[in-house]
C-alpha cells in the first residue's frame, strides 16, 4: 500500500474507468442506431443536437422520468436487484483489464490497471458467469411466463458457451503461462501479438463473446418474434435502461478483454520509437489511444453482425455450442500442445 | 480477525436463512449468498486460485443449474407432495440422532494447534500447480477419471432404453 496520493490515483483511475464505460454504453447505443441506419441506407437519429449527438441524453432523460410500473404479482424486491445486479456484474469486469504501460506524471508512476491480480483471466471468467444472474432473478422475478422462458433460455444459453469460452482461454494459457492480464500483455510487445499464434482459439473466443453479451445472432432471451420482449417484458423506464445499458458495457468489456488477450492490448508495431518520440508521459497514452481504438473497432464489429446475420433458432444455438465449439477447442487445446512441444523441441 | 467474524457470522446467517426461507427460488439464492462468503473466506485465507475457482464453479455454474430446475419444477403448495405419517416419524428420529451424534464429537473437539505454513503463498496458482502436479499427480488424475465416469453415467440415465422409448 502506497502514500494517500498513490490512493487518490488509485480512486481517480476507478472513477475514470467508470464514467468511460457509462458514456461508451451511451454512445454505443447512439452508434448502433447510426451503424444500423447505415446498413439499411436510412439516415438515423439526427434531430437532437448535430448529427443527433444528443439522442443519447434525450433518451436517457426519457427513460429516467417513465413512471415506474412494478407489475402487481411480481417479487418486488428482487424485480428491482435484477437490473441492479446486471449492472453491477458489468461494471465489476474492467477492474483487472490493464489500459496502458506504466505511465509517468511529474514524480508518480501511475500504474493504468485498477488491480494485477495474479488470477485476472479467471476473474473475467467469474464476472461473465455472474452476469446471467441479472437475468435470470428479474425474468424470474417479473411472474410473467414470457419473461421466465428469457431467463431460462439465458441461462442455458450462458453455461453452455462458458465451456467453449473457457476451453478456448486455456489453449491461450498453455502459451502465455501467466493468468494475470497485464504480464499476457506484456508479453504481446510490438507486433507479437497472441492472435499469430492463436487464430482459432480467437474466433471460438469471439463466437462465445457474442453468445456470453447476448447479442444477435445470438439474442434468443429477448427473441421478440417468439418472447414479447425476453427477459425484460415487464421492465419500464430506467429499470429497463439498465437492463440496455449493461448489455452494452458487457459489449465495451468484452471487446476490451478480447483487445488483451488477442489483438496485442496497448502494443503496436513501432511502440518503442513513438514511446522514445513522446515520453514517458504521453507514450502510454498513445498505448491507450491504440487500445481504445481496437475496443472500437469490436463494438462496430459486434454492430455489424448484428445487423447482417439474423438469428438462430434455440436448437441450433445449442448444437454450435454443444456439437461444434467444444470438440473444435479440445481440438484447439491438443494442437496447441503438440505445436509448442515441437517448437521448443526443434529449438524456436 | 474481526473480518473472518464478521465474515464467518454472514455464511451462518445466510445458510441459516437458506433453510428457513419458504421459497425455494429465495433459497437458492440465499445459498448463492453463502457460497460468495465462502469467496471472501478464501480470500482472507490467501488461497486465491480456489477463491476465483469455487465464484466460477459454485456460483457462476452448479447455482445457475439449481436455479434454472427451480424455475421450471412447479413448486406450489397445491402440488407439494405430502408424506405418509411414517416417514415424517422417521425423519425426525434420523435428525434426531444426527444432532446427538454432533453434540457427542463436539465433546472431543480441542483447541487445534494452528499450523504454520511453511510457504504462505501456497494457495496460489503456481505453487498449486505444482503441488498437484508433482505430489499429488496420480490423485489428480484419478479424480478427473472420476469425474468422467460420472458423466458417461448421466448420459446413460438420460438416453431412453430403445427397447422402451418406442
Amino acid at each position: 500500500m502506497g502514500s494517500t496520493a498513490d490512493i487518490l490515483i488509485k480512486i481517480g483511475l476507478i472513477l475514470i474507468i467508470f464514467v468511460i464505460s457509462l458514456v461508451m454504453a451511451m454512445y454505443s447505443t447512439y452508434a448502433e442506431r447510426k451503424v444500423a441506419a447505415f446498413f439499411q441506407d436510412r439516415i438515423g437519429p439526427n434531430r437532437a443536437g448535430p448529427w443527433g449527438l444528443l439522442q443519447p441524453l434525450a433518451d436517457g432523460g426519457k427513460l429516467f422520468l417513465k413512471e415506474e410500473i412494478i407489475p402487481t404479482n411480481a417479487t418486488p424486491f428482487l424485480f428491482i436487484v435484477g437490473p441492479s445486479l446486471a449492472i453491477l456484474t458489468a461494471c465489476i469486469g474492467s477492474a483487472v483489464i490493464p489500459w496502458g504501460q506504466k505511465m509517468t506524471i511529474g514524480s508518480h508512476v501511475v500504474d493504468l490497471q485498477v488491480t494485477d491480480i495474479n488470477v485476472g483471466v479467471l476473474y473475467i471468467f467469474g464476472v461473465v458467469s455472474l452476469g446471467v444472474y441479472g437475468v435470470m432473478i428479474g425474468g424470474w422475478a417479473s411472474n410473467n411466463k414470457y419473461s421466465l422462458l428469457g431467463a431460462i433460455r439465458a441461462a442455458s444459453q450462458n453455461i453452455s458457451y462458458e465451456i467453449s469460452m473457457g476451453l478456448s482461454i486455456i489453449a491461450l494459457l498453455m502459451l502465455t503461462g501467466t493468468l494475470s492480464l497485464r504480464e499476457i500483455a506484456e508479453q504481446q510487445h510490438s507486433w507479437h501479438w497472441n492472435i499469430i499464434r492463436q487464430p482459432l482459439g480467437f474466433i471460438l473466443f469471439i463466437v462465445c463473446a457474442f453468445a456470453e453479451t447476448n447479442r444477435t445472432p445470438f439474442d434468443l432471451p429477448e427473441c421478440e418474434t417468439e418472447l414479447v420482449g425476453g427477459y425484460h417484458t415487464e421492465y419500464s423506464s430506467m429499470k429497463m435502461g439498465f437492463y440496455l445499458f449493461a448489455e452494452y458495457i458487457n459489449m465495451f468489456i468484452s471487446s476490451a478483454v478480447m483487445a488483451t488477450l488477442y489483438w496485442g492490448s496497448y502494443n503496436y508495431p513501432g511502440m518503442d520509437w513513438m514511446n522514445n518520440l513522446l515520453g514517458p508521459t504521453w507514450g502510454p497514452l498513445f498505448g491507450f489511444a491504440v487500445l481504445f481504438f481496437k475496443i472500437l473497432v469490436f463494438i462496430f464489429f459486434f454492430m455489424w453482425v448484428r445487423w447482417t446475420i439474423p438469428r438462430f433458432r434455440y436448437d441450433q444455438l445449442m448444437d454450435l455450442g454443444w456439437k461444434i465449439l467444444i470438440p473444435l477447442a479440445i481440438a484447439n487445446i491438443v494442437l496447441t500442445g503438440i505445436g509448442s512441444t515441437l517448437l521448443t523441441h526443434f529449438g524456436y | 480477525m474481526s473480518t473472518f467474524y464478521f465474515i464467518a457470522f454472514l455464511s451462518i446467517f445466510f445458510s441459516i436463512l437458506v433453510i428457513t426461507a419458504k421459497n425455494p427460488v429465495h433459497s437458492i439464492l440465499y445459498l448463492i449468498l453463502t457460497f460468495f462468503t465462502f469467496t471472501v473466506h478464501y480470500i482472507l485465507l490467501n488461497a486465491q486460485f480456489l477463491a476465483v475457482v469455487n465464484f466460477i464453479v459454485y456460483m457462476g455454474a452448479i447455482l445457475v443449474l439449481f436455479l434454472y430446475t427451480l424455475m421450471l419444477i412447479n413448486l406450489n403448495k397445491e402440488s407439494e407432495p405430502v408424506k405418509p405419517f411414517m416417514v415424517k416419524i422417521a425423519g425426525v428420529f434420523g435428525g434426531g440422532i444426527l444432532a446427538v451424534a454432533l453434540a457427542s464429537s463436539l465433546k472431543l473437539v480441542a483447541t487445534s494447534n494452528p499450523v504454520i505454513l511453511k510457504n504462505p503463498d501456497l494457495g496460489l496458482v503456481k505453487n498449486l500447480g505444482k503441488v498437484l502436479f508433482n505430489e499429488f499427480l496420480l490423485p489428480f488424475e484419478v479424480s478427473s477419471i472420476l469425474l468422467l465416469s460420472a458423466m458417461v453415467g448421466a448420459v446413460l440415465l438420460a438416453t431412453k432404453d430403445p427397447k422402451t422409448a418406442s
